[in-house]
Formats: structure tokens, C-alpha cells, sequence
């Protein structure tokens, strides 16, 4: 999933200052499960704000909503016309949910809420690390189940380099070397010979952003020769 | 906001949210015993400090209380495990998003036992004293607690 971290209350609330309704716009996907942007962030984003200009006698009025996902036009429309009424919006959304919502039903200015981080797991409450960077091609089959370009931190798609030491990477000694643990893997499944295997040229020109996908069964919709 | 000076015959008022295994027990010991301590906590019951949201402090203070203080199991012994120990990292970060605002020094997490009534007297007492260093909450303003934002909570704190 997709980890976010709030942004620092100081840094919001400098960016809600000019205006007197705002809504504030949670998801209740990814950076819901991360404890970042779902509901129960949006109840204590507005709490902390309304506290907050209390102390200096100002008031704002804060609209709060969360949708299942706000990367998603089918949870989007209906909130287009909820919208309407605030001067602001904060979406406490990933990058692509602030935008998306900004693009179906946000003729005001928005803001993001959080910092978008990474792709990655949850390995208990509140701990989250990162475990893929979409790269476009996935080496996983080959690598033991161990991401190179994410868990490597140099990216190596061949390793490992000469910078292993005791199974710890030099760029950072507190981070591990994927390559080793990738050929401990492989030693532990009986596909060592999976090491000699060298991994082509990643297809850096796939990776040009804003990237697009179009499933197979819908070409033909959006007008896309086979 | 902090640092205003006391208000003369201010009464401080403190939302207690507590546990009914351990704190609550010690509480109505403390009454049983006729233990003096200041009439300035008002307290909500919960089957479980764990229950107790960050929201659920945030909402005391935009209710206007002066200070929240949360009392939960000791270490080791909360009856559903680790409900207290939940709580404490709650509070840890209420305490960050109170801090952030300027309302800090005004949460505070205490831990005593069913049987101990005079660590619940001391709790209040410590409290207090320090409310009333830092002055009624700036929300406040001498008012009292907002009847709307209380009812909220007292919503949200029901099963």
C-alpha cells in the first residue's frame, strides 16, 4: 500500500490561514491503514486546527468527509457536490487522490495534508517499510522473492557489488545489503545458479512519468491499436 | 498561550478519563475513605484505557477543560493485556499534537493500582497544581465546559 506521514501541523495550518470554511477530505485506503489521512486523522486534523485558532480567537469552520478512496472517480462524484461550499480543501489523500479530487470536483484551491512516502508494508502498528518503488518490471521471480531496485541501496539490478560488508550495504552500514540476503535466499531454495543470471538493461525509457496502463480487455474502448 | 498568569478563585477543571479495573476502583476507594482531595476532576469511565481515543482528549479540550488526565492499569497488569500500554502511546503522541497547538503541560498519564486510593489522591492533587500554575485553558475564558462538545463526547466514549 501507500505510506504517507501527516504533514507538520504548523506547515497546514499556515496553508488553511486565508480562508474561513474549509473541508477536509480523508481516504480510507492506504493512508488510512498507515494512520495518516482515514477518518480518524481527519477528526483530529479539524480538532487540532479548530483548538488552534481558538487560542487565537479566530475562527474557521471545517467541513470533514472521508471516501473509501479518492483515487477512484466512483467514490469521487458523489462528493463533487459537497464540495462546492468550502473556500479551501485540505485532502489528507495520497499525491494521486489530491489530484484526482482537485481534477473532478475542486474549482477551489486544495491542499495535500500528507507526505506522500513510499509503497510498502505494514510490519506492525506503526511501523511501515518500503518494499517497492514501481519500477515498471518486476525481477522478483528471479531475485527470491527480494526487490534489487528498492532493497538495494544503490538500485543494483547485478550484485552483489564490491560495497557488501557483512552483509550490510557502505552507502548506510544501518541498512542491509539486499544482494546478500537475496543470495541467502536463493542458497535456501536451490537456485544459487539464478546469481549468475545477468539481468538485462532496465527499461528506463517505460519509466517516463506520468506513466499510463490500459488493460488488454479495453483497448479497443480508448481507441488503442493492438 | 501557557504562561498567563493565574487567575484569582479559579477552580481548575480536569476531565479524567479512567479505567474502571484499577483507577475507578481506587477513586471510589478514595470517596469510601473519605480521602480530601480538590473537587477539580470530572470523570469518564472506560472499560479500558485502551478505548480512549487521541480524539476523545482533543474534544475535552475544545470543550473547554482546563486539563485531561488519563489513569489507567500499572505495567503488567491491565486486564485486557496491554490496554494501558496502547493508551500510553497514545498519549505520548496527543501530547505531541497538544504541544504542536500550544496547549502542552496540560495531559498527563498516571498508572495506579484498584487498591491504591492515596496514588489517585496525589494524581488529582499533582493535577491540579499544576493547572493551576498554567492558568485556565486559553478555550475557556472562565466559561464553562461547552455543553454541545461534551455531549459529543460522552457520544463517542458510549459503546
Amino acid at each position: 500500500m501507500i505510506i504517507a506521514e501527516r504533514k507538520p501541523f504548523a506547515e497546514i495550518k499556515a496553508m488553511v490561514a486565508p480562508y474561513k470554511k474549509i473541508l477536509i477530505v480523508g481516504c480510507g485506503t492506504c493512508v488510512a491503514v498507515c494512520l495518516a489521512g482515514g477518518e480518524k486523522e481527519v477528526g483530529l486534523l479539524a480538532s487540532q486546527l479548530k483548538l488552534a485558532l481558538g487560542l487565537e480567537d479566530k475562527r474557521l469552520e471545517i467541513g470533514e468527509i472521508t471516501v473509501e478512496r479518492q483515487c477512484d472517480m466512483e467514490f469521487l462524484r458523489p462528493l463533487c457536490d459537497f464540495t462546492a461550499d468550502y473556500e479551501a480543501i485540505v485532502s489528507m489523500a495520497c499525491g494521486a487522490g489530491v489530484q484526482f479530487l482537485k481534477q473532478l470536483c475542486s474549482l477551489q484551491p486544495i491542499f495535500p495534508g500528507v507526505n506522500t512516502t513510499f509503497i510498502g508494508v505494514n510490519n506492525e502498528a506503526g511501523y511501515y517499510t518500503e518494499r517497492c518503488r514501481a519500477c515498471h518490471n518486476c525481477y522478483l521471480g528471479i531475485t527470491g522473492g527480494i526487490c534489487p531496485v528498492t532493497m538495494c541501496p544503490k538500485g543494483l539490478l547485478n550484485g552483489p557489488c564490491g560495497g557488501t560488508l557483512n552483509g550490510h550495504c557502505e552507502v548506510d552500514p544501518a541498512k542491509e545489503c539486499a544482494w546478500s540476503q537475496i543470495y541467502h535466499r536463493l542458497e535456501l531454495e536451490g537456485r544459487l545458479d539464478n546469481m549468475k543470471e545477468i539481468l538485462p538493461l532496465h527499461p528506463h525509457d517505460r519509466c517516463t512519468t506520468p506513466g499510463t496502463v490500459i488493460h488488454p480487455a479495453y483497448k479497443r474502448r480508448y481507441g488503442i491499436n493492438e | 498561550m501557557t504562561n498567563e498568569k493565574p487567575v484569582i478563585n479559579f477552580t481548575p477543571k480536569i476531565l479524567a478519563l479512567i479505567c474502571t479495573y484499577c483507577t475507578y476502583t481506587a477513586a471510589d476507594m478514595a470517596g469510601s475513605a473519605r480521602m480530601q482531595y480538590p473537587a477539580t476532576v470530572r470523570i469518564v469511565k472506560y472499560l479500558c484505557t485502551g478505548r480512549i481515543d487521541i480524539i476523545h482528549i482533543l474534544k475535552a479540550f475544545e470543550a473547554g477543560a482546563d486539563a485531561v488526565m488519563v489513569s489507567g492499569c500499572e505495567a503488567g497488569s491491565c486486564h485486557f493485556l496491554e490496554g494501558n500500554l496502547r493508551a500510553r502511546e497514545r498519549v505520548e503522541y496527543a501530547k505531541q499534537l497538544l504541544e504542536e497547538i500550544g496547549l502542552g503541560g496540560r495531559l498527563e498519564m498516571f498508572e495506579v493500582a484498584a487498591s491504591d486510593a492515596p496514588k489517585w489522591v496525589a494524581a488529582v492533587k499533582e493535577m491540579t497544581q499544576r493547572v493551576e500554575a498554567l492558568g485556565p485553558s486559553p478555550l475557556r475564558r472562565g466559561k464553562h465546559l461547552h455543553p454541545e462538545v461534551l455531549e459529543q463526547l460522552e457520544n463517542m466514549v458510549q459503546p
